[in-house]
């Protein structure tokens, strides 16, 4: 095991992957030279190359398409987008093209592209750099979309991703690339479904997923200290859904919050809620509840800002609210 | 132009050099947050064109590295400060920041971070004063960059189908954050590009406010009369890093020295001592005036004004209910 960055580990699964398969190669605004805005890229471009660690302009739409075409032929390559943002102008491609190829073909062509993207909310970016938008991506049919937590998952769902002839979304965090965490020194895949419990606990289901985990994670501190135990689920993987592992939970604790930090509206919080509901509502002690952003693009000024984001004391006061103690 | 109007320019220029320096500052001091890009070295640009237009009267719409254009659009540069620091009195409200300046008052139509994104939206404004018959243009300033989206060769093809009186001002810096123009781009020289679409366009020195202000008028010239756009370019340099955070590492340090020497306010104060306009003093006289009013003034209003108020949050998202156009249907009303 090894301490290493959320950045250090995806930058150690690319260089694995690179060095695994030839057909792997990177795609992005500033990630050869340059080594990528959050580092993950950093030093590739010296030891692979430029025909593998590939520039490109800015130009989302076409160098997308151009890695999806590369991938109906047999590459496979990793595409880096800065920020969940500028993601919006490769939907077409993504959308009506990569997740539609192999249905549209009877199985017969593939595309399997990982497309790398911070979401989330940093500090005072303001509206067109703070986009969250995991439900664009997760109510799409034909996409993968994962969102991992922390380092291992990074690393360990990265090399899945490239191995998988899917195309896959992965959906990192603008305050994330920094934070710190175990990851095995021996080669090690993570699987692109699954969610996980990361805490057990007994009174209420905190379900929470890449950045949210953690708020879960801080809020379930701070209900042990009331007597309340709280079991906490990273989701993992938005699209498909780990279903069973959300009933578990729930037919034990009775009570469910799910965390989001995107807003409301058609979200992460109102599908897992729907879950709840399909799969266990008869399980239920309480309505299931979510903790979401405000309905409003995010401002920049900092008290704006941290209004408009759910934070540790949003998720535990959710979680009060669900238990009937507030 | 009499010597009162080339002092005043000098002047202008070397104020926005002070505060794009001061916003340095301010952000070191974290009082200005977010992402921070400053239009050091490409003074000469903002300047030269909308001094031959007429700010407040033309349209004018930006990139992310917008405030100068914002402030020699006609916005009050206290009120773009007090948007970067966030304040309720800033140009946004507070809630653009750095990147979103607006001031519709004097019909600066915004700073967009998504490069390649105000194309479109400048051709826009040109096709509703066409539309309306009116004798504005609208003016874009994007990076060399943007000019790699799909929005730039769209809109062209449109701008010059329609003839619409827009005018496009690339800034052309070389860079695009830490790649080298020719790194990403097929034809390094922008002006060229437009050809496929019959915008008339020309490349010119970006650093002497006289040469932009002479092939600025060109251009101005053209639109306004009805002609279609022109796409203009300029070549400058930013004499910072693309934004705080770059540290300028993929830059050399010849290169840098050799733009150095040809800073706009260097090149144009000089000038202005040649020709005895100005002494070496009456320069030291400009630059302590503009400090002061930069302190006195700019930092005083934005430092001083109050914080949005956190009950506003979700004010501006959507207008105001007007009950004559929105509003629930009444109970049990059937849409016949
Ligand atoms: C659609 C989109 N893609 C990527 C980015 C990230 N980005 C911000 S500025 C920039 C470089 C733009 O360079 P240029 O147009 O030359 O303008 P300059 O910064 O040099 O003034 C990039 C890639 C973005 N903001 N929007
Ligand atoms: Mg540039």
């Amino acid at each position: 095991m090894s301490e290493m960055a959320y950045w250090e580990a995806i930058r150690r699964a690319h260089d694995e992957e690179l060095a695994n398969d030839t057909k792997v190669i990177v795609m992005g605004e500033d990630i050869g030279i340059a080594g990528g805005t959050y580092k993950a890229t950093s030093g590739l471009y010296q030891k692979y190359g430029d025909k593998r660690i590939i520039d490109t302009p800015i130009s989302e739409n076409s160098y997308v398409g151009i890695g999806i075409g590369a991938s109906m032929a047999g590459l496979r390559p990793i595409i880096e987008i800065m920020s969940i943002n500028f993601a919006l102008l490769a939907l077409d491609t993504l959308i009506n093209a990569a997740a539609k190829i192999r249905y549209m073909s009877g199985g017969r062509v593939s595309c399997p592209i990982v497309m790398r993207t911070p979401g989330g909310t940093a500090h005072q970016l303001a509206a067109q750099h703070s986009a969250r938008l995991a439900r664009m991506f997760m109510s799409t049919s034909g996409l993968r979309v994962v969102t991992p937590r922390g380092p291992l998952d990074a690393y360990g769902m990265l090399k899945s991703a490239v191995r998988c002839n899917d195309p896959v979304i992965m959906i990192e965090h603008e305050s994330m690339y920094n934070m710190r965490g175990e990851v095995p020194d021996t080669e090690t895949f993570r699987p692109l479904e699954g969610a996980e419990v990361v805490r057990e606990g007994h009174d209420i289901t905190l379900v929470g997923y890449n950045y949210s985990v953690h708020l879960c994670l801080a809020a379930a501190e701070r209900l042990a200290k009331d007597g309340v135990s709280a079991e906490v689920i990273d989701l993992r993987a938005l699209k498909p859904i780990d279903r069973e592992t959300i009933r578990r939970s729930v037919e034990k604790t009775h009570r469910m919050l799910v965390a989001e930090e995107d807003e409301a509206a058609v979200g992460v919080g109102s599908e897992i809620i729907s879950v709840v509901i399909e799969e266990c509502f008869f399980a239920l002690d309480a309505q299931p509840m979510r903790v979401h952003a405000a309905d409003v693009p995010v401002p920049y000024n900092r008290s704006l800002e941290r209004a408009a984001i759910p934070d540790v004391e949003d998720v535990y006061r959710g979680a009060l609210n669900v238990l009937g103690r507030l | 132009m009499n010597a009162a109007d080339q002092k005043r320019l000098l002047r202008e220029m070397i104020f926005y050099r002070r505060f794009e320096e001061r916003c340095f500052e301010a952000y070191m001091e974290r009082k200005i947050g977010g992402f921070l890009h400053l239009y050091s070295g490409q003074e000469a640009i903002a300047t030269g064109v909308l001094e031959v237009a007429r700010p407040g009267h033309d349209y004018v719409i930006s990139g992310y590295r917008d405030h100068i254009h914002a402030i020699k659009a006609g916005a009050p540069a206290r009120e773009v400060m007090a948007e970067l620091y966030g304040k309720e009195t800033g140009s946004s409200r507070g809630r653009g920041g750095s990147m979103h300046i607006f001031d519709p008052t004097v019909r600066f139509m915004g700073g967009y971070a998504l490069v390649g994104q105000p194309f479109p939206l400048a051709a826009g404004l040109a096709l509703a004063s066409q539309y309306q018959g009116t004798d504005q243009i609208a003016i874009c300033f994007l990076g060399d960059g943007a000019n790699n989206q799909g929005t730039f060769h769209e809109t062209m093809n449109m701008a010059s189908l329609w003839k619409l009186p827009v005018l496009f001002v690339c800034e052309n810096n070389l860079y695009a954050i830490g790649t080298r123009i020719d790194r990403s781009t097929a034809v390094v020289d922008q002006y060229k590009r437009t050809c496929g679409y019959n915008v008339p366009s020309s490349q010119h020195d970006g650093q002497d406010i006289e040469v932009v202000m002479e092939a600025a008028r060109n251009a101005v010239d053209h639109v306004r009369a009805g002609k279609g756009p022109y796409f203009i370019e300029f070549l400058t340099y930013r004499t910072r890093g693309h934004s705080m955070s770059d540290s300028n590492a993929y830059r050399s340090k010849e290169e840098e020295q050799q733009w150095a020497a040809r800073d706009p306010i260097l090149i144009y104060s000089k000038r202005l001592k040649q020709k005895k306009i100005l002494t070496e003093e009456g320069i030291r006289d400009i630059e302590r005036s503009v400090q002061e009013e930069i302190e006195s003034d700019v930092v005083k209003f934005a430092e001083e004004s109050p914080e949005p108020r956190v009950e506003d949050l979700t004010r501006y998202c959507l207008e105001e209910r007007d009950p004559r156009w929105v509003g629930p249907l009444q109970q049990g009303a059937r849409h016949e």
